[in-house]
Order: structure tokens, then sequence, then C-alpha cells
């Protein structure tokens, strides 16, 4: 970590003008970037001296910036969301770089994540995901009494660890396979953990497994990389839950 | 598709056709280990070892069919893994770098598996399908391990048995599901005492013999 104030940097950011060009990188000076500042204000600050001398900006996603939402995420010398653990690339600050240091800059790369425009990739794949099975059923009625259905605390705690998933598209991004199964193990998890969530898990699991092999995400090859990169820190324990899951699901249960 | 091919044809089926595959030929190579360690005792021990084992007939042509059987499925299945894998990310990184996550087993899977069947088919062709009349397994197995390339060879590839046993023992329990707080650090733990129980034990028959004749 650098207790300099300002830093210069070199990027060499993935530049692509739609999905059908073939892309290229290209080199950038990032000049007198404040140790305080955010990558994403960084790339801020570059666009804007882009914008003034007339070339296109850096396009990149981003939304509420205080890394809850999910909507930022690039790949940063080879670690998506950047080497920090835990951290979205919104809340990853420059003074985690040194002065001089060279930073590659890459969009998600997966056969189901369509790059739009430079580091912009089509997250929606997820999305069909969520659509397929990633859901309960709320039927209308009255509302049920606060207490009426006990869920254990450990419960709770785990569904919730699960829900934690912000959906930014991180562990397809550096699982070495591009495999969804942490994103779609995480759903399943999160739902299938809760009473509410059960009348339809055996559903759930198939339905999505089917959904994720169809969007084109490789095989899972457990080698760890999405745990290691989630920025919700989300265990492959989940994992483990969809395989059994989509195991109790596939032998056991009259959903074909 | 009915729900049985689809079941094992998703991604999950197959990493479960690994799985359960996988655990057998851990299961057998337990019991390889265990019959070759009678080559300490000298030749008398080995080959009554041997003899017993063929002696057994109808089981052992079921248990040669059935390994056979699942290595084809081990094969086929991994080869359809990998090259989805690779059609998954068509366009790679520029800069790969792991986050933690990766071994050296992990990442050499594939790699490992490949270079397992070469020596799968050596193995065998060396000590199984060989012309045993008038001869004994003893003298075969210490006329072979005489060639210090044999014995570099051998050594070489419990090696890399080991590397893949590293990865794919703990791996195999994850992808069945039996993952608990309370097993899960035994499973992982057992991995490395595994790989290394077959890396040393096997890996050092060959040097053993190449001492001894």
């Amino acid at each position: 970590m650098t207790t300099a104030k300002t830093i210069n940097l070199n990027l060499k950011v993935w530049r692509q003008n739609g999905p059908k060009d073939k892309g290229r990188f290209e080199e950038y000076r990032a000049s007198d970037i404040s140790t305080d500042s955010s990558f994403l204000e960084m790339l801020d600050v570059v666009n804007e001296k882009l914008t003034i001398e007339g070339k296109e900006p850096i396009a990149f996603d981003h939304d509420c910036r205080e890394g809850i939402c999910g909507m930022c995420g690039t790949v940063i010398n080879g670690r998506p969301h950047g080497p920090e653990k835990g951290t979205t690339l919104c809340q990853l600050h420059m003074r985690h770089f040194s002065d001089g240091d060279t930073i590659a800059i890459e969009p998600w790369r997966a056969r189901a994540f369509k790059v739009i425009k430079d580091l912009v990739v089509d997250r929606s794949p997820l999305d069909k995901l969520i659509q397929t099975a990633g859901y309960i059923s709320a039927n209308a009625g009255g509302c049920p009494d606060g207490n009426a259905v006990p869920i254990p605390q450990e419960i709770a705690e785990k569904s919730m660890d699960a829900a934690a998933c912000i959906g930014c598209g991180a562990c397809v991004a550096s699982c070495p396979n591009a495999s969804a199964m942490l994103f779609v193990g995480a759903k399943v998890s999160h739902l299938g953990l809760l009473p509410q969530g059960k009348p339809e898990a055996a559903m759930r699991a198939i339905s999505m497994v089917r959904e994720m092999d169809r969007l084109g995400f490789g095989n899972c090859g457990n080698e760890r990389e999405c745990e290691a990169e989630c920025p919700k820190e989300i265990s492959i324990t989940n994992i483990a839950r969809l395989n059994r899951e989509f195991f109790k699901a596939s032998f056991f249960s009259s959903v074909m | 598709m009915n729900w049985f091919t689809s079941s094992f044809g998703s991604s999950i089926g197959k990493k479960l056709l690994m799985a359960l595959t996988g655990l057998c030929f851990v299961l057998f190579l337990v019991v390889h280990l265990a019959g070759n360690l009678t080559l300490y005792g000298g030749g008398d021990l080995f080959n009554s070892y041997a003899e017993h084992l063929h002696s057994l007939g109808f089981l052992i042509n079921i248990s040669e069919f059935g390994l056979l059987f699942f290595a084809l499925i081990h094969i086929i299945t991994g080869t359809f893994l990998f090259l989805e894998n690779l059609k998954a990310r068509p366009v790679r990184y520029a800069v790969n770098k792991t986050g933690g996550g990766r071994t050296i087993g992990s990442f050499s899977m594939p790699y490992t598996g490949l270079f397992m069947l070469i020596f799968i088919i050596t193995h065998l062709l060396n000590f199984h399908f060989v012309d045993k009349t008038n001869t004994t397994i003893y003298d075969i197995v210490t006329n072979a391990f005489s060639n210090p390339l044999y014995v570099m060879f051998y050594v070489a590839s419990m090696v890399v048995v080991a590397i893949h046993i590293s990865h794919g023992f703990w791996s195999l329990f994850q992808t069945i599901g039996f993952e608990h707080p309370k097993y899960t650090p035994f499973i992982t733990g057992l991995s490395t005492v595994l790989s290394i129980v077959f890396g040393v034990g096997f890996g050092f028959i060959p040097i053993y013999i190449s001492f001894i004749v």
C-alpha cells in the first residue's frame, strides 16, 4: 500500500467498439491520480481527459459505487475486481497500487457474456437464470404471523450468506472454465434453505442447471477461484449444496 | 431426452460420472498398492500373491471389465468436459493470475489425466499383456526395472498420479455433495495423505527393485 498522495499509472485498457469488433488493448497514462480515489474514479479522470481531447471515453459499467449493486467489475491484472479480497471494483482504492504500475484492464471473459463495448459485458444470462427458477411462487393471501414459520438461526444465516450475492459475475469471470456454478449455487441455497423455497426446490435445481448449460457456461472444476474472487466471499459450500439438490431432484423427485 | 440421460448429460451429471468412477479408481489403487507391497517380501511372496489373485478367476474378469468400463466413462466424459470448458471462454485473458483457489492438482487435471492414460497403456503392455509362459511375474518386474529409463518413467508417472489425486479425491466429494463442516477438513486432509501414500508407495517400488537386481 502506497503512502503517496498521488500516483501515475500506465493503463492497458481493452477497447472494443461493439460485439462484432475484434477489440485490442490501448495504452493510456493516468497522471496525478489521488490514492484516495477508487478505481472507477481513476477511470473517470482518464475519461475526462479523453473527452477533452475529443476521443471516445472508455465504456465501463458502474452504478451505486458503494459495493452493493453488482454493476461494476472488470479484470485488473488478471484478477476480477482487482487484487483486494472481498472487494468490488468501486471499493478498490488506488492506494493499493504503486507509482509507475502498469495495469491491464480487461472485460469479463466468457462465451455467455458478450462484450457490448470496451469493458461492458452483457450479463443478462444471469438474469435469464433467475427468470428460469431463481424465485419462489408467493400466491396472494393473508399475511402469515411473524414467527409462525420457525427457522433456526443457523439456517437463516446460511441462507443470508448465499443471498449476499450481488450478481456481478466475478465468479464466472474468475472461473478457469467460465462456469456459473457459484451464482446458481448461491441462488439455489438462499431460496432452498428456507421453508418458503422448499416446495419448488427440485424444479429450481433442475431448471437452473439446464438453463446454465444451455446459456453456454462451462463446467465446475472445483478450482475454488470463484470463492477467492467473489466480492461477497460466497463459499463453494453453496456449490456442494447445489450438487446435492440437483442429485436429489434428478433421482428422487418426480420432476422430469 | 429422458430424465436419465438429461441428468447425466448435464454439467453436474457429467461431473458426477467423473466423481463416481474416480472414487472406484482410488479404491482400486488401495487394493493395488496393498498387493504391490508384497514385492518387499521377495519373489516368492509376490508370485504367490499374483497366483492367489488370479485364482479368483471369474471375479477378476468382472473387476477388469468393470475398471475398463469405468475408465472409458472417465476418459470420454473428461474429454467432453475439457472441450466444453475450452469453448466456454473463446477469448482468453491477456493476463492470468490466480486468486488463490487453484492448486497444481486442480489446474493440471486434464493434462495429468492424459499422462496417466499413456502410463496405464504402457503399464498394461509391460506387465499384463505379456507372455507369462516359462517366467514369473516377479522376473518380469525385476527385468523391467533393471532398465533405468523404465524406473524414471514409472517414478515420474507416480508423481503425476499423486498430483491428480491431490485434487481429484476431495473434489469428488464436493461434486457428489458430501460436504460438511465436520467431515470436509478430514476429506481434504485425506486427499493430501492419499496422494503422498500413492506417490511414495508406488513410486518407491521401481527404485527398490532397481537397487536389488
